[in-house]
């Protein structure tokens, strides 16, 4: 190959890294620093953009005051890891499920997981909002049932916001797990099924292991960002409900305040460092394989 | 095995396909409700349909989301096949590893953060150099940010996927890194490019929370609409909405699958020639 051709193939190979490298540099990573920057400047309501550059820290002294924040931080981290274990119940079994069936069977059935994912997120959870509502669907058929005279109402209670999230989210886990479910050597659970053990026993001991990096990556696609949403539990919790997007959406358009938004956002981006990095050597741990 | 865990595992499949789509359907059959109230049923009726198709407050945020998510799946697809490239066949280049974070960070990113991280930086840019006015260009760019990254997945784990002896076969033919590319790698990978801008596309149609932070006051969306009108109860028209949506999400699953598996069909019976003749 002539020295012409090498370095034209060098020229071609830097492209392809660079457009969209420089891309994500300009304006995913960068506007981080600008976060960071406003975060520690200060709310001049007068002017535009309502904010004075000063570097006087003034927003985290107050988040540190004010116990509205990190009972907002405490609450968004409790409810998201309530979420995304009611998502892993209701998702392993049903990759598991698909997983073992007939192999004709599992495409579609995947694709029926997939399929709501593409329909508009913002409807889904409103559908919820009508069903959990004091004379919606559920306590309709409650009622109905007979087995529930006054059935209370779940909209507006926290219980409606992990419904909302595990609703949600559900591809996010099932696809993982069933990567890894799938791939399971069914020789395995036949020789343990050999050496006697009962099918309780050989998934505990044989499956449940084996799967745990899908329940690892289906699990953080599912809290990291339960953590910080905010439709869920605008549209079907109650305004007693705090969690941490929220009230950064609040600083924010309520009360104009980007320096005390920018405050949140740092402080839940640190919080959420370790679970993104952990996410982050799960994925290349799996394209290496 | 025993009879009893596939059984459980029936029921425990019908529980989730239940969960997934009993809520769609209600939301269906409410949109032919006669009542207002999404609640009760009180008889056949099209006219929040008519109402909706007279809507032009309406019909113009589609327009806008529609365009927007064009432009969005056009450029995340280019963008995001030459990021998932690199990842998926340059395994050592200065700065991989920060480069592998920049994909996988936005997946997973709380999109709050996200939002207000973007809009600051527009602010910045701005006051700056002037540009960019919010609007239009602000979301389209803040959508192909994100979608560019679930583009790189999709490309890289295709990619990661098949064969590469073909592709070494012809270099060592002495065919150009970018003639391989195109008579042989494209090829290969258009399903994963198609599936890329699909997912684009609709991440774009259906995004709320950036496009509220990077928007600005003169442009409406279709989520931004919907979410005005639902924070302030439920609306019929929002029904009506959501069966149009799942009603072409649909159609458009059927005749991909009606596709793929045309071409299966037909890359099988090349096969079997293949082998009679040989």
């Amino acid at each position: 190959m002539s020295t012409i051709g090498v370095s034209r193939a060098d020229w071609g190979r830097r492209i392809v890294i660079a457009l969209p490298y420089l891309w994500l540099l300009l304006f995913f990573a960068a506007p981080f620093i600008i976060v960071a920057a406003i975060s520690f400047a200060d709310n001049t309501p007068d002017t535009v953009p309502p904010v004075t550059l000063s570097g006087s820290g003034r927003s985290y002294t107050q988040l540190a005051a004010d116990a509205l924040y990190p009972a907002a931080y405490l609450n968004s981290l409790r409810i998201a890891a309530i979420a995304t274990l009611i998502t892993l119940l209701i998702g392993y079994p049903m990759a598991y499920g698909i997983a073992r069936a007939p192999a004709g069977w599992r495409g579609p059935l995947l694709m029926a997981v997939i399929l709501p994912f593409w329909t508009s997120f913002l409807i889904r959870i409103y559908a919820w909002k009508g069903i959990l509502s004091e004379n919606g669907l559920l306590n309709q058929v409650l009622r109905g049932s007979g087995l529930v005279e006054d059935p209370g109402t779940l909209l507006g209670t926290e219980w409606a916001i992990y419904l909302g999230i595990a609703y949600a989210y559900l591809p996010f886990m099932v696809l993982p797990l069933y990567a890894v479910l799938e791939k399971l050597d069914r020789s395995l659970l036949e020789a343990a099924a050999d050496l006697g053990a009962r099918p309780e026993r050989a998934f505990l001991t044989v499956t449940l292991p084996l799967s745990l990096p899908g329940i690892m990556g289906g699990c953080l696609l599912v809290f990291i960002p339960a953590v910080g949403e905010f439709v869920i539990p605008d549209l079907l919790g109650g305004t007693e409900t705090l969690m941490i997007g929220k009230v950064l959406w609040d600083e924010f358009f309520s009360n104009s305040d980007w320096p005390a938004a920018s405050a949140v956002a740092m402080v839940m981006l640190v919080v959420l460092v370790a679970p993104i990095v952990l996410f982050q050597r799960a994925r290349a741990r799996e394209m290496a394989r | 095995m025993t009879d009893r865990m596939p059984r459980l595992l029936f029921v425990a499949l019908a529980f989730g396909y239940a969960f997934l789509y009993v809520p769609i359907l209600t939301l269906i059959v409410y949109s032919f409700n006669e009542s207002r109230l999404v609640t009760v049923w009180s008889g056949f009726s099209l006219k929040w349909w008519g109402e909706l198709l007279r809507n032009e407050t309406m019909l113009d945020a589609a327009l806008l989301s529609f365009q927007i998510a064009l432009v969005n799946a056009c450029v995340a697809t280019v963008l995001g096949t030459m990021a998932g490239f690199a990842l998926a066949r340059y395994p050592r280049f200065a700065g991989r590893t920060a480069f592998a974070g920049l994909i996988a960070a936005p997946l997973v990113m709380p999109e709050v953060i996200m939002g207000i991280a973007t809009l600051l930086l527009f602010v910045a840019l701005d006051q700056l150099l002037g540009w960019p006015e919010r609007g239009f260009t602000t979301i389209a760019i803040a959508h192909i940010t994100f979608s560019l990254a679930f583009v790189a997945v999709v490309v890289q784990s295709r990619l990661a996927d098949f064969d590469r002896s073909v592709e070494e076969a012809a270099m060592d033919l002495g065919a150009r890194p970018f003639t391989v590319f195109r008579t042989i790698t494209l090829p290969l990978i258009a399903p994963a490019l198609v599936s890329g801008w699909l997912l684009a596309f609709t991440l774009s149609m259906d995004d709320l929370i950036l496009t509220q932070f990077v928007a600005g006051p003169q442009s409406q969306t279709l989520p931004m609409l919907i979410y005005s009108s639902v924070r302030l109860g439920v609306s019929p028209q929002v029904n009506v909405l959501a069966t149009i949506i799942v009603t072409v999400v649909a159609i458009a699953v059927v005749i991909a699958g009606w596709l793929m598996n045309r071409t299966r069909q037909r890359q099988m019976r090349d096969v079997q020639a293949a082998a009679r003749a040989a």
